[in-house]
Parts: structure tokens; sequence; C-alpha cells
């Protein structure tokens, strides 16, 4: 479903990652492991199409991709509901009902984002991913601040629906989600120091 | 699209948002004019369609660096960028909720403001059309800028002096608008001149918009 063939990909016009390839299949999830610096979100952002790579192709389903970086992309002045139905507006989906309770938010619904804490913010984040019903997604260290038990609710999510419904999950993280998913190290496609990639840098 | 606007308008209207604080800027410019220049009513009136022109676009660059810098700050941006809402879609909200937090609401108040600056009677209606003409292209070029300096820190001076002379032909044709009614003769072709920026910027401008943000964002 997902196709990666040769992909080098740069950040600030210096190749960080030179070819890499893999296959992703319906239903089943991907993890990047690699140490900080090694150019996890900088992959994960030329996967969704936030940044062009340098060369190699991405192939995935058109109108599929979604993508959730550090930041959660939560407006802090308005409600969990009103944040989460602004997301499936614009993805033109319905918030399911069941929602709430997959990601433990029935009682903050009312709450202004703002008052929430660090990991309530980033399970309303995560649970975007449920409203925005896409079937590939990039996520990036998707469980930071989460604690153990929001971490199982999310790893629950993801194999019990995403992944059970024919979805695809490229996951970068540094903790064990408890999913079985093949892992993908990336420290050895890192690029040569040397490696000069195309730059427009030099008429700056 | 639609979601994107009210929620800007929702934003905007919530603690923090910053909505009327342009009128508010607007009121006070406008106000502190004759306090400074005295009880000189024909100064005033010869002046009143330049300082009202010039007061609205000073009050329309206070609100332009938050269009784009809080989504990017919060990462909603870079959300928006890989959803199945087109950039050039969301320029164009942006830009429309701008002009309905601002624009607009400057616009109703200028005629009360006219009064304040003794404004010939006869202008208070090319007041009101050449704004409500001009101050759509105001958003549209401001919210250009804005994608230009998103990212930046403090960012905000550096759009002021790239949007400020982009200002200038929108400035020039809405008050010779205003001045030519206030003097008895024509506006028609400043105010046909003033509408086709608008609808030239708002032609252009929202692709110009997405692909500078698309940079931006790498």
């Amino acid at each position: 479903m997902l196709r990666v063939s040769n992909v080098t990909c740069a950040r600030g016009g210096i190749p960080v990652l030179s070819d890499i390839s893999f296959d992703v299949h319906a239903g089943q999830a991907l993890i990047l492991r690699g140490p900080n610096g090694i150019g996890k979100t900088t992959l994960l952002r030329t996967l969704a199409g936030l940044q062009p790579a340098l060369a190699g192709e991405v192939d995935h389903p058109a109108d599929e991709v979604a993508y959730a970086s550090h930041a959660d992309g939560i407006k802090t002045a308005l409600s969990v509901t009103e944040n989460l139905s602004f997301w499936a507006d614009v993805y033109g989906q319905p918030v399911p009902d069941d929602i709430w309770d997959t990601f433990d938010l029935a009682d903050l619904r009312e709450r202004i984002a703002g008052t929430l804490s660090a990991g309530q913010k980033r399970r309303l984040g995560l649970a975007r991913l449920g409203v925005i019903g896409r079937k590939v997604l990039f996520l990036d260290e998707p469980t930071v601040s989460l604690d153990g038990f929001s971490v199982r609710l999310f790893a629950d999510w993801l194999q019990d629906k995403h992944l059970a419904s024919g979805g695809v999950a490229v996951i970068a993280t540094h903790i064990d989600l408890g999913i079985t998913a093949p892992e993908l190290d990336l420290t050895p496609f890192k690029s040569a120091p040397e490696a000069g990639g195309a730059t427009d840098e030099a008429f700056l | 699209m639609i979601a994107l606007l009210l929620r800007d308008l929702r934003l905007a209207v919530r603690a923090g948002g910053g909505f009327g604080l342009g009128l508010a800027f607007f009121l006070i410019v406008v106000v502190l004019v004759p306090l400074g220049v005295g009880p000189q009513t024909e100064l005033l009136s010869r002046i009143a369609p330049g300082i009202l022109w010039v007061a609205s676009l000073l009050a329309a660059l206070l609100s332009l660096d938050r269009i784009f810098a809080l989504d990017f700050e919060d990462g909603s941006l870079g959300l928006l960028a890989t959803s199945p809402l087109p950039l050039e879609g969301a320029a164009l909200a942006k830009a429309l909720a701008h002009w309905i937090t601002t624009g607009l609401p400057l616009t109703l108040a200028a005629p009360a403001l006219g009064f304040l600056l003794s404004l010939a009677p006869e202008a208070y209606k090319y007041l009101l059309l050449s704004l409500l003409l001009g101050t759509p292209a105001l958003s549209m070029i401001g919210t250009f800028g804005a994608a230009l300096t998103v990212g930046l820190r403090r960012g905000g001076l550096l759009l002021s002096l790239l949007v400020l002379p982009l200002y200038v032909p929108t400035l020039i044709f809405g008050a010779e608008a205003v001045r030519r009614g206030a003097d008895g003769l024509d506006p028609t072709g400043a105010l046909i001149l003033l509408g086709m920026i608008t609808a030239g910027s708002f032609a252009v401008l929202p692709f110009v918009t997405a692909a500078t943000l698309r940079i931006n964002l790498r």
C-alpha cells in the first residue's frame, strides 16, 4: 500500500538519509528507530509530502495520507469538541461517537483545550487521527508525554481499529508500543557527510 | 474552507483572539488627528479622506502577523498542508476571516469617524463604498505578506516593511475616490481601479500565498 523506493531526504539542503526503500502492506505498521538527529522527522515529513525528496519515489494511494507531528495543532482557545470537529469538517468526515471513549476524552469534551495537561492534549491530538479517516498515517513520536495507560489506549486503537481495517502506519518512536510490527533502524542509511545535495542556498 | 473560516472567526472572538483590536486602533488614530491638528474644520475636512484611509491601512496591518504565525507555532499549519483542503483555499479562508474581523468593522465605523473629521457630507457614501471595495485587498495582500514571514521570529516588523509598499495603490485610489466625492467630482474611475486591485489580488494572491507557504514549511 505504501512503497518507498530509494528515497533520499534532506534537511536545510543537506542530505541526511539516503537510499531508503521499504514496503508497507495494508494492515501493517512500520516502526522507525534511530538516535536523535538521524532524520526520522525529516523522513516522515518527506513521506507526507511536506518537503520534496532529493531522489527516489514515494508511492501511496492519493488522498489517503495524514501526518501527525510533534506539535498537536490544537487551538487552546477552542474546546476539545470544537477542535476535533474542526478537523472532521476539514476532512469531510463525521466525528465517530466512540472516539471519546477510545482516547479517554469523554470527561473532557467541554473543556477549553488550553486548560488540558500535556498528556491530555496529546490524546486529543491523537484522537484527530481517529476522526479524519485516513488510511496511511505518518506518526512522529506519537507517545510523547503520554502515561503508560494512554500509550496502551493508543496502541489498542492503532492495532484494533486502524490496522485491523486495512490501514497503514509509519511510526517514529523510542519506546515499545506493544504492537507487533517490523522495525527499521535508520542508522545504516545515514548520508555520508561529504555527499553534497542539490541546494538553492548558494543564492542567499 | 468554510470550516477553517468559521474556526478562525471563532478564535478571533475568543479570549486573546484580537477581534476589535484593529478597530480600536483605528478609532484612536482618527481621534488623535483632530487633537493634533487643532480646531480647524476646513483643514480637517480637506485631509479627512487621507487620514481615514491611512488609519485603516495601519489598523489592517496590526493583526496581519497573527494570520499564519499562530497556526505555524502550534503545528496546525503543517497539518493543514497535508489535509485535503488545498493551501490555496486555506489562504483564501484566512484572508476572508481577516477581512471580516478587521476590514468590515473598519468600513462600518468609518462614517462615524468621518463626522469627527468634518468630512464633506457628499463624501460619506464614497467613503463607505471605497473602503468596502478596498479593504478586502488589504487583507489579501497582507495574507501574502504573512505567508512570506511565517516561521521568522519577530517577523512583524519585516512584515510591515514588505506589505506597506504593496498597499500604496489601494491607498491612492481609495483616498482619491473619497476626495473626488467630497469635491463633487465623479469618483467612478478611482472606484473602478480600486475594485480592479481587489479582484486582481483575490485572483492571483491565493496561489502565490500557497506556494510561499509550501516553501516556508519545508
